[in-house]
């Protein structure tokens, strides 16, 4: 039983800006519903008394104090820019189409 | 694309529908360090010197919550009446985008930290408009984007951005109202009062410089129009980052009419965000609204989920100061207002500058007027806010002072008011520099005085004959002739002398 489609596929990859060919397509979608159907049989067997666990140790509340860190410096935090102007991190254009 | 030409008339819109709007407030917090890690959160520093690994999304780095902006959180949830959760966690919002340079935002999805609220708002003629508060939550904000190339500084025709981290890991809360219905004609209103009341609460709080032309305080409006009677939502759109309270006003009336004449037309709404113009008052296409589930939202595995213990909450609820709601209220019987004289102060964002002024010793209704009237008025003249307005109270108070001391007149203590909005000092300097004194020497008003009556030889005669109230005049014609600068009072005493009424 197939459960998530070769469209779906493209489409979380286009998401994850992953290249996938349509030969990945056909072998990620195949299993991805392997994947989807165990994780299914885990909603079959948890009973409502039973939260979903995100976290695997039993810690809540951990907090930091509001007191300023030395960070980076500003040469240090550009240094591994691939371009840099006016100490900002330069990108290329962002959006595609024209106004 | 609707032309204004072709944009139905206001009154039409509302004969045929209802507007439903949905306001989502971002508030930047004023703590000293930003979310998730120990860097300064300023406004206006060098570009990206106030980064970390953490803000800048490097591998390995691991965020830490900071606990005073939680605290900040619960305390604003308290405020607007919510539900503290039990227990929430943080989750990824996902998304590839050079401003959030870790490529996903650390936020809250299905668990805010708080929910269920509301706000009373205080509308202009003095009714209140209840909105619900569907939920606040935690988040981080974006880095800011300096666009290159093409015309407007816009990222439409960029050739390139730039990118400074400085805001990247600010704490951020987003406050979403509930749909708000039952507001009709006055829905413009209601969001602009919304958003005002907001400020206004979160001022009085400490936690955010509520800031609109800095961005610490930022205002998307949803706007969909359901057929009258129908009950039906229609489809919305989302008009981002509006910048000003008027603003918010102009673009949900603009939405309100673009999206009745679509309709009308047999067209349909596209669900998309909105670009509010500010010079021409209109909104113009943004991008299509991406699905919810396009962000993949997961709990965010490098936080502990918050658990508020009940009695934190309370402690917390313990630290709210008067809200203002309940300061309106005290200030009104305090200082004898009638609703309408308490209305035209809240109107006038009077109301802190006045209460500063009456701290700094004046007397309630002089500090009132001051700012309600003189002050209001420059404020118009300059298109600025009263608060910006270069005279601070304590100037205002000093200027009251002298009055009462009988050091200037009404006149002359508007000159020295004017010299202290051009910035040339303090009330005292002015008066100094201008040489601006009340002139009450009998000698040099004697002569001013019989010029006056002099000049005006019937209403000297009626003084004569006994109606004081002719002396009126020629205490107007003294007042002119000196410019303003005599003393109205002693003026009118050497008048009722000069003709024997004394």
């Amino acid at each position: 039983m197939s459960t998530i489609s070769r469209d779906e596929v493209a489409h979380l990859a286009g998401l994850a800006r992953l290249a996938v060919s349509e030969e990945e397509l056909n072998t990620f979608a195949g299993q991805l519903d392997v994947i989807l159907d165990a994780v299914a049989r885990v909603g079959e067997v948890a009973a409502d008394d039973i939260p979903p666990t995100s976290h695997a140790v039993p810690v809540t509340n951990v907090f930091r104090t509001d007191e300023v860190r030395d960070g980076l410096s500003r040469e240090q935090a550009l240094a591994g820019a691939p371009a840099t102007e006016e100490n900002r991190f330069r990108v290329p254009r962002i959006l595609n189409e024209e106004a | 694309m609707t032309a204004v030409a072709e944009i139905m008339d206001y009154d039409e819109v509302l004969r045929r529908f209802d507007p439903v709007l949905g306001l989502e407030v971002h508030v930047e917090l004023s703590t000293a360090t930003k979310m998730f890690c120990g860097c300064a959160n300023e406004f206006g520093a060098e570009p990206n010197s106030r980064v970390c690994p953490v803000c800048l999304g490097m591998p390995g780095a691991l965020p830490v919550v900071n606990g005073t902006a939680v605290e900040s959180a619960v305390r604003i949830g308290l405020a607007l009446d919510c539900q503290v959760a039990e227990w929430c966690r943080f989750a990824r919002k996902n998304y590839f985008y050079p401003d959030m340079p870790k490529n996903f935002q650390t936020s809250q999805y299905d668990e805010p930290i708080v929910f269920d609220g509301g706000l009373d708002v205080v509308l202009d003629d003095g009714e209140v408009f209840r909105v619900g508060i569907e939920r606040a939550h935690m988040e981080e904000d974006t880095g800011k984007s300096l666009h290159v190339g093409g015309a407007t500084g816009r990222i439409h025709g960029a050739e390139h951005s730039l990118l400074d981290y400085n805001r990247a890991g600010v704490p951020l809360i987003e406050i979403v109202t509930k749909p708000i219905t039952g507001a009709g004609e006055r829905a413009p209103e209601v969001a602009r009062a919304y958003v005002t009341a907001l400020r206004d609460l979160l001022r009085s709080m400490g936690v955010s410089d509520v800031r609109m032309d800095q961005g610490s305080l930022r205002c998307d409006a949803n706007v969909s129009l359901s057929p009258k009677g129908s009950g039906e939502f229609g489809t919305r759109t989302e008009t981002k980052n509006v910048n000003s309270f008027r603003s918010i006003e102009r673009a949900v009336r603009f939405e309100m009419r673009r999206q009745a004449s679509l309709l009308v037309n047999g067209s349909e709404i596209i669900q998309e965000t909105r670009h509010f113009d500010e010079s021409s008052g209109e909104t113009s296409s943004g991008r299509r609204k991406e699905e919810a589930e396009d962000y993949r939202y997961f709990p965010e595995p490098d936080l502990v989920p918050i658990a508020p213990s009940r009695e934190w909450v309370e402690r917390l609820r313990g630290t709210l100061p008067e809200m203002p709601w309940e300061r309106r209220k005290r200030v009104q019987e305090q200082w004898g207002l009638s609703d309408e004289e308490l209305r035209d102060l809240v109107n006038a964002s009077a109301l802190d500058l006045v209460a500063a002024t009456v701290d700094a010793g004046a007397p309630p209704s002089e500090a009132r007027s001051w700012w309600v009237a003189y002050l209001s008025q420059r404020a118009n003249e300059r298109g600025v806010e009263l608060a910006e307005l270069s005279v601070t109270p304590a100037q205002v108070a000093r200027v009251i002072e002298l009055v009462a001391e009988g050091k200037l007149t009404h006149k002359l203590a508007r000159q020295v008011v004017d010299g202290v909005l051009d910035d040339r000092g303090d009330p005292d300097e002015v008066v100094a520099a201008d040489g601006i004194e009340v002139v009450s020497d009998d000698s040099s008003l004697q002569a001013a005085v019989d010029e006056a009556l002099a000049a005006q030889p019937d209403a000297a005669e009626k003084i004569r004959g006994g109606k004081v109230q002719a002396a009126g005049a020629i205490v107007g014609a003294v007042m002119k002739a000196t410019q303003g600068q005599a003393d109205a009072k002693r003026v009118r005493e050497l008048v009722l002398a000069a003709c024997g009424q004394q």
